[in-house]
C-alpha cells in the first residue's frame, strides 16, 4: 500500500543562520520533514536539514513538565528577581525581541544581546563618530575596491562574495570580479585571502596605528618610518593611492578589530579613515556583522529604549552603559540575581568566570536545541525555531528587515508566544499593575 | 619549555556546520579543540601534528591538540568553543567586549594524557 | 454597548466649518464626532476650556531606518528626557529622537492625533511600518521616497511616463505607503559617486535626465494616480546660501499643479555664503501668495539640539564638514541615500538666528493660513516638543520682539520681522496646525469636528501664555476614548496605520523580477509587505476626481 505523501517546495525563504540573510533559498518538504535546501550556502543548508537534530524538552529542575508549568515557574523566577537579566535574542525574530524587552520592562530587568560580544565595539564607535556606509546593494552595483579587514567572510559570511561584494555583477559593475580589486588585511592567512588580489598581513594590536598612518597619509602628512604594523610603510603609501583612486571604495571590517586590544577604537581609527576618504572619492564602511538575527535585536531595542545593547531598566526607564550594563560585565562581577536566556547559549560562549555565575543563579533557558545553557537551567522550555518552524522578520547587516517564513511545524510555541505567556503570568502575580488610573467620569 | 604566543579566535567553516549536531558531537569537538600553529614553532615546542598542548592564561587553561597551520609564528588560531572560554578572562575594559582575540597565552607541550 | 462622550460648555475652534471660538456642544459616539448621542453618555464639562481637532503634523521624521539609526547614534541626546514606565505605558527616552512609545505619547500630550513619516526608502518601509506600530496614541502614515529611484530614472530616461506611474502604484500597493517623497532630485544620486547637482537642468550621472524631469514626471504621476496627498517635495540644495532661486524655479516648473513644498525654511535662503547669508522668505511668500496650487510646511527652526535626518546625503555630508560634528550616512541600493548629523542651534550665531527669523517671516508673510503649516521638519530644525513655543511666537508679537533682541545682533537689520506686527488667532492656529494639514493630505476625516470626523480632539485651558496653554492637552480623544487628561497620558491605543489604496499591477512583475535580480539584493517575493502586518490600518482611496 503506498500513501500519498505531502510533498512542496518553499521559495523566497530567508536563512537565518548569518547577517548575509540569503532571502532566495528553496526548502524541499515531504510529509513535514525538510528533505532538501536550495541555493544555501553549507551552514545555511545545514540550519534546515539539521533542524531537528538535538530538540530541548521542556523540564522543570531536570524533571520533565508541561510546558505551561514551565512558564509559570519562569514567571516566579523572574517576578521574584530583584535585579535580572535577560540575554541571548540572536537566533530569533522582531517579535520576540518586542516581547523580550516589553518582559523587561516590566520587570525592571537588564537587558543585552549577543551585539554584546560581537560587534558592540562597532556600534560604540558609531555612536562616537558616525559612519559612512550603505546597504550591500550599493556594493553590487558599484564598488570596484573592497577591503575586507580582521575578517574572514569566506567562513563566516559564505555568500557574501557571490551576492554583495566580490564576484556579483551589477548596474555599474557589469563584469563582476573583473570590475574590482578586492584586498585581504589581517593578522593571518584565512580562506577569505585566496578571493583577494592582495593580501597584507599585520601584528596582532596594530590596527589602530595602522588607520592612523593611512589617516595621515590620506591627509597629506608623510611618516618618518620604515614600517607600520609589521609592513613596509611604501605598502601603506601605495594601499592609500589605491583607496583614493577608487571610484567607490568599501572597507568591511569583523571582529578581528572588535575583539582585539582597542576594541572600539579600533573602529573609530577606521571609520575616521573611510571619513577623510570622502573628500577625494566615494568612500564607506560596514561591518560584517550577524550570527544569526543580532542586527534586528540591535534595531528593535533602539527603537523601544533609544539604545542599541547593555540596556538596564531597573529604575522604571532605560539606562545604557556598556562595561557596567553589559552581559559580560554584570555576569563577571556576579550581580545579577536570576535570568532568561532565550536563543542563543550563554554558558557555551561565555567566559569562564561570567558561565559561571550563571550557573549559581535561578537561569530559565528558552531554546528549540540543548545547549550548554539549558543543560544547567532550573527550567528549559524549548521553543519553535524561528525561520524554520516560526514566522517573523530578520535584519540583513545592514539593517534591511526580511520576513522570514515558518517551513515546517513545531510541536513547541515560538519565542514570542512563550514571552508573551511569561509577561500574562507575571502581570497576573502583580496585580496592581494594569489597573487603569484614570477616574470614572460622571455619568450625564 | 612553555613559550609565549597570541591567540586568536575565530569562526571557521566546519565550527559552523557541526555546531548544528550539537556541541557534544564529536566532530565539533575536535573542531574546537583544533589549535592550529607555524610549523616553526611546533618544532621549537617539540609537538608533532596530534599532540596534545596546554595553553594558560591568567585566566584558566586548556588542553587541545595541534596542527600545522599557515598562521605567522608567534600567532595561534583557535576556532570558538568551550576551550577558548576559560581561556577568556571577563574584564571587558568598560566596553562590554572580553578580550576574545588577540590573547597572550603560553603554550607547553602536554603529556599528562 | 456604544461609547459615547458629550463635551459640554467649550468653546470650539473648527475652521473647516467656520466655528471660531463658538461655545457648542460636541457629541462623540463610536469613536465618531455625531450630530447628537443617542442616549447615556458620559461628560465632560469644557466649561471655559477650548476645543480643537486633534493637532496633525503633516511632516515629520519619527519612524524610519535613518530615525532609528540617529536614535542609536545618539545615546548622550537620551539622557535629557528620561519617561519611566507606567501601567499600560511603555517606558522609553526623549529628546530630539525619542524612542518609539515615547514618541507617541509626547506628541498626545501636546493634543496631536495624526501624523506623517515623511520619508521612507521602499527597501526600508518594512522596518517603518513595524517602527509605526509601535507607536502609540496617533493615527500615522509615510511618503515613501522616489525622487533617485534609479528604475525610475531608467524608465525617464526612455520616455516611458506610463512605466513609472505603473511601477509607482505597484511600490504604494506593495508597500502601504500614504505618499510620494522627492528628495533632492537627482542630487542624491549624483551623491552615490560623491557629487550632488546645482540646478534643475542638471543631467543625472548615467542617467541622462534633470532634476527637473524627475519633478515634472513624479507630479503627473502622483496626479495621475489621484492620491490624496499632493506630491511632497524636498526640493534641491537644502541648506545652500542662494537656494531660492532653486527653490522658486521648482515650484514655477510644476506652476498650475497641486504640490508641497516641505521646510519651505531651509529652502528660502539668499547670499553666496554664510557670511553674506540673507532671508529670502518674502520672494517665497509673494511667489506662493500668487500660486494657490503650492502648500508648504515651515520647518521652523527652534534654539537648541537638534539631530539632523535627510535623505539628502550630499547635504549631510556638507553639514558634517561645516560642524565637524559626528556623521552617518547610508546609502541605499536603487533608492535614495540618507545621512545623519546632530547639530545645535544658537541664537547667537548668526546664520541660525537668522534661520529662526526666516522661519517666523514665512509663517506670517503666507497670507492664507490654509496653505502654511507648522513643522519643525522634527528633529531637523529641533524636536516636535517645540511645538508650543512656536505658537506662542507667533500669537504674540511681544514675545517675537523679546525674542528678538536676545539674537544674534546682526539679525535686526537683515530680516522684517520689527515690520511684522501680524499676530495669528487660536482660529488661525487651528488651520495651520489641524484643518490646514488635514485638507493637503486629503484626509476627511481628520482636522475638522463636523459629524462623521474621527473623534480626534484636543482640549486645552485657555492661557494668556500660549506655549503654556499649548504644552499640556487639558483632555484629548483619541477615536473618543479619553486617552490624554491634565496633560497625562491615561491610557494607550494603537492608532492607525493609514495608506493610499492603490489597485496593484501584477502585469509589471515580470519586468520587475528581471529588474530586482540585476540591481537589487532581495528577492521580490520579499518585497511587498502583507496587510497583516499592519495590525491596525486604514486604507484612504484615491482616483482622479470626476
Amino acid at each position: 500500500m503506498t500513501v500519498a505523501k505531502e510533498m512542496r517546495v518553499v521559495k523566497d525563504v530567508t536563512c537565518p543562520f548569518c547577517g548575509v540573510t540569503c532571502d532566495d533559498l528553496e526548502v524541499h518538504v515531504e510529509d513535514g520533514k525538510i528533505r532538501d535546501v536550495k541555493n544555501a550556502c553549507v551552514l545555511g543548508k545545514d540550519t534546515f536539514l539539521h533542524h531537528l537534530e538535538g530538540l530541548a524538552t521542556p523540564r522543570i529542575d531536570g524533571k520533565p513538565a508541561s510546558i505551561e508549568a514551565c512558564i509559570e515557574a519562569a514567571a516566579d523566577i523572574l517576578a521574584r528577581a530583584k535585579y535580572p537579566l535577560i540575554y541571548g535574542l540572536d537566533s530569533t525574530e522582531l517579535h520576540a525581541h518586542r516581547k523580550a524587552i516589553e518582559l523587561a520592562d516590566l520587570i525592571g530587568a537588564n537587558i543585552d544581546h549577543t551585539s554584546s560580544v560581537c560587534h558592540a565595539p562597532s556600534l560604540q564607535a558609531v555612536q562616537t563618530v558616525g559612519i559612512p556606509s550603505c546597504t550591500v546593494g550599493e556594493v553590487k552595483n558599484r564598488a570596484d575596491l573592497v577591503i575586507f579587514w580582521g575578517a574572514n567572510p569566506a567562513e563566516a559570511h559564505p555568500r557574501h562574495a557571490t551576492r554583495y561584494s566580490v564576484t556579483v555583477k551589477g548596474m555599474f559593475t557589469p563584469q563582476g570580479r573583473k570590475d574590482r580589486t578586492v584586498i585581504h588585511i589581517d593578522v593571518r592567512r584565512t580562506p577569505t585571502s585566496r578571493m583577494a588580489d592582495t593580501f597584507i598581513q599585520i601584528k596582532p594590536h596594530s590596527d589602530y596605528e595602522v588607520f592612523s598612518t593611512l589617516t595621515a597619509l590620506v591627509n597629506g602628512h608623510d611618516l618618518d618610518v620604515s614600517e607600520v604594523g609589521g609592513v613596509p610603510l611604501q605598502e601603506w603609501r601605495d594601499l592609500v593611492e589605491v583607496m583614493k583612486g577608487a571610484k567607490f571604495g568599501i572597507l568591511y571590517w569583523g571582529m578581528g578589530l572588535t575583539m582585539t586590544r582597542g576594541k572600539y577604537l579600533n573602529v573609530v581609527a577606521l571609520l575616521r579613515l573611510c571619513q577623510e576618504l570622502n573628500r577625494f572619492t566615494k568612500f564607506l564602511g560596514a561591518p560584517l556583522r550577524g550570527h544569526g538575527n543580532v542586527v534586528g535585536m540591535a534595531q528593535v531595542l533602539t527603537w523601544q529604549t533609544g539604545f542599541p545593547f547593555a540596556v538596564n531598566m531597573s529604575r522604571g526607564y532605560p539606562r545604557f552603559n556598556p562595561g557596567e550594563f553589559s552581559v559580560a560585565d554584570l555576569l563577571g562581577r556576579g550581580e545579577v540575581d536570576a535570568a532568561l536566556i532565550i536563543a542563543a547559549d550563554a554558558i557555551g560562549n561565555f567566559p569562564a568566570k561570567a558561565a559561571q555565575h550563571l550557573k549559581s543563579i535561578p537561569l530559565i533557558a528558552v531554546d528549540p536545541k540543548e545547549s550548554e545553557t539549558t543543560k544547567v537551567a532550573q527550567v528549559v522550555i524549548p521553543a519553535a525555531q524561528a525561520a524554520v518552524a516560526a514566522e517573523g522578520v530578520a535584519y540583513r547587516m545592514d539593517h534591511i528587515p526580511l520576513p522570514l517564513k515558518k517551513v515546517v511545524d513545531s510541536p513547541y510555541p515560538s519565542d514570542r508566544e512563550i514571552l508573551d505567556r511569561i509577561i500574562a503570568r507575571v502581570l497576573a502575580k502583580r496585580p496592581d499593575d494594569g489597573a487603569k488610573r484614570a477616574a470614572p467620569l460622571p455619568r450625564g | 619549555m612553555a613559550k609565549s604566543f597570541i591567540l586568536i579566535t575565530g569562526r571557521t567553516t566546519k565550527q559552523g556546520r557541526t555546531i548544528h549536531l550539537g556541541k557534544q558531537a564529536k566532530d565539533y569537538i575536535d573542531e574546537v579543540s583544533a589549535l592550529e600553529m607555524n610549523p616553526a614553532d611546533m618544532e621549537a615546542l617539540q609537538v608533532k601534528e596530534g599532540d596534545r598542548v596546554r595553553l594558560r592564561t591568567d585566566h584558566g587553561s586548556s588542553v587541545v591538540r595541534c596542527k600545522k597551520g599557515t598562521v605567522p609564528p608567534g600567532l595561534l588560531f583557535i576556532a570558538y568553543g568551550q576551550f577558548v572560554n576559560a581561556l577568556v578572562g571577563p574584564d571587558t575594559q568598560g566596553t562590554g567586549m572580553p578580550n576574545t582575540k588577540g590573547i597572550e597565552v603560553e603554550v607547553e607541550k602536554d603529556d599528562s594524557g | 454597548m456604544a461609547s459615547a462622550i458629550r463635551i459640554k460648555g467649550g468653546r470650539v475652534y473648527d475652521p473647516l466649518h467656520g466655528l471660531n471660538g463658538v461655545v457648542k456642544d460636541l457629541c462623540v459616539e463610536d469613536g465618531k464626532i455625531v450630530q447628537e448621542c443617542h442616549g447615556a453618555a458620559e461628560v465632560i464639562d469644557a466649561t471655559n476650556l477650548v476645543i480643537l481637532p486633534g493637532g496633525v503634523d503633516i511632516h515629520t521624521h519619527i519612524a524610519s531606518p535613518a530615525v532609528n539609526a540617529a536614535r542609536g547614534l545618539r545615546p548622550e541626546d537620551h539622557r535629557l528626557l528620561c519617561c519611566p514606565r507606567k501601567p499600560g505605558l511603555r517606558s522609553g527616552v526623549g529628546f530630539t529622537v525619542p524612542s518609539t512609545f515615547t514618541t507617541g505619547y509626547l506628541y498626545a500630550q501636546l493634543g496631536y492625533t495624526t501624523v506623517m513619516e515623511a520619508a521612507t526608502p521602499p527597501i526600508g518601509t518594512r522596518h517603518t511600518h513595524e517602527e509605526l506600530n509601535d507607536i502609540p496614541m496617533v493615527d500615522k502614515g509615510c511618503y515613501l521616497l522616489m525622487g533617485n529611484n534609479e528604475f525610475i530614472l531608467q524608465y525617464l530616461k526612455s520616455g516611458d511616463l506610463e512605466k513609472i506611474k505603473r511601477y509607482v502604484a505597484w511600490l504604494l500597493h506593495s508597500l502601504k505607503g500614504f505618499g510620494l517623497k522627492l528628495v533632492n532630485p537627482g542630487g542624491v544620486e549624483q551623491w552615490k559617486y560623491g557629487k550632488d547637482v546645482e540646478g534643475l537642468d542638471e543631467k543625472v550621472n548615467h542617467f541622462d535626465v534633470t532634476p527637473r524631469q524627475i519633478l515634472q514626471a513624479l507630479t503627473w504621476v502622483n496626479e495621475e494616480l489621484g492620491l490624496p496627498h499632493s506630491i511632497h517635495i524636498h526640493a534641491n540644495r537644502l541648506g545652500v546660501p542662494g537656494n531660492y532661486q532653486v527653490t522658486l524655479e521648482t515650484m514655477r516648473a510644476l506652476e498650475g499643479k497641486r504640490v508641497h513644498m516641505a521646510h519651505v525654511q531651509f529652502h528660502s535662503y539668499g547670499g553666496e555664503d554664510y557670511v553674506s547669508f540673507t532671508s529670502k522668505a518674502k520672494e517665497m511668500a509673494d511667489y506662493i501668495n500668487g500660486h494657490p496650487n503650492v502648500t508648504v510646511d515651515v520647518g521652523q527652526v527652534v534654539f537648541g539640539d537638534a539631530t539632523t535626518i535627510t535623505a539628502d546625503g550630499p547635504w549631510q555630508y556638507r553639514l558634517h564638514k561645516l560642524t565637524k560634528n559626528k556623521w552617518y550616512n547610508l546609502d541605499v541600493e536603487v533608492e535614495t541615500g540618507s545621512g545623519i548629523v546632530p547639530y545645535t542651534y544658537r541664537e547667537k550665531n548668526y546664520v541660525n538666528a537668522l534661520q529662526w527669523a526666516i522661519g517666523l517671516e514665512t509663517f506670517l508673510l503666507i497670507k492664507d493660513p490654509w496653505r502654511v503649516f507648522l513643522s519643525t521638519d522634527h528633529p531637523n530644525g529641533g524636536p516636535f516638543l517645540y511645538y508650543p513655543w512656536i505658537i506662542k511666537l507667533l500669537m504674540d508679537a511681544e514675545f517675537r520682539s523679546q525674542m528678538l533682541k536676545r539674537v544674534h545682533k546682526r539679525v535686526l537689520s537683515h530680516t522684517m520681522l520689527p515690520h511684522l506686527s501680524r499676530e495669528y488667532s487660536l482660529y488661525e492656529i487651528a488651520i495651520i496646525t489641524r484643518a490646514g494639514p488635514a485638507r493637503a493630505l486629503g484626509l476627511r476625516n481628520k482636522g475638522h469636528l463636523g459629524p462623521g470626523a474621527d473623534a480626534d480632539i484636543a482640549i486645552y485651558v485657555d492661557a494668556k501664555d500660549k506655549e503654556e496653554m499649548f504644552e499640556r492637552a487639558a483632555y484629548v480623544l483619541k477615536d473618543g476614548k479619553i486617552v490624554v487628561r491634565d496633560g497625562e497620558v491615561v491610557e494607550s491605543c494603537p492608532g492607525r496605520t493609514i495608506f493610499a489604496e492603490v489597485p496593484g499591477d501584477d502585469d509589471l512583475l515580470t519586468e520587475l523580477r528581471d529588474k530586482f535580480e540585476k540591481y537589487y539584493t532581495v528577492e521580490i517575493g520579499n518585497f511587498p509587505i502583507p496587510l497583516e502586518d499592519l495590525p491596525f490600518h486604514q486604507a484612504v482611496p484615491t482616483g482622479r476626481p470626476v
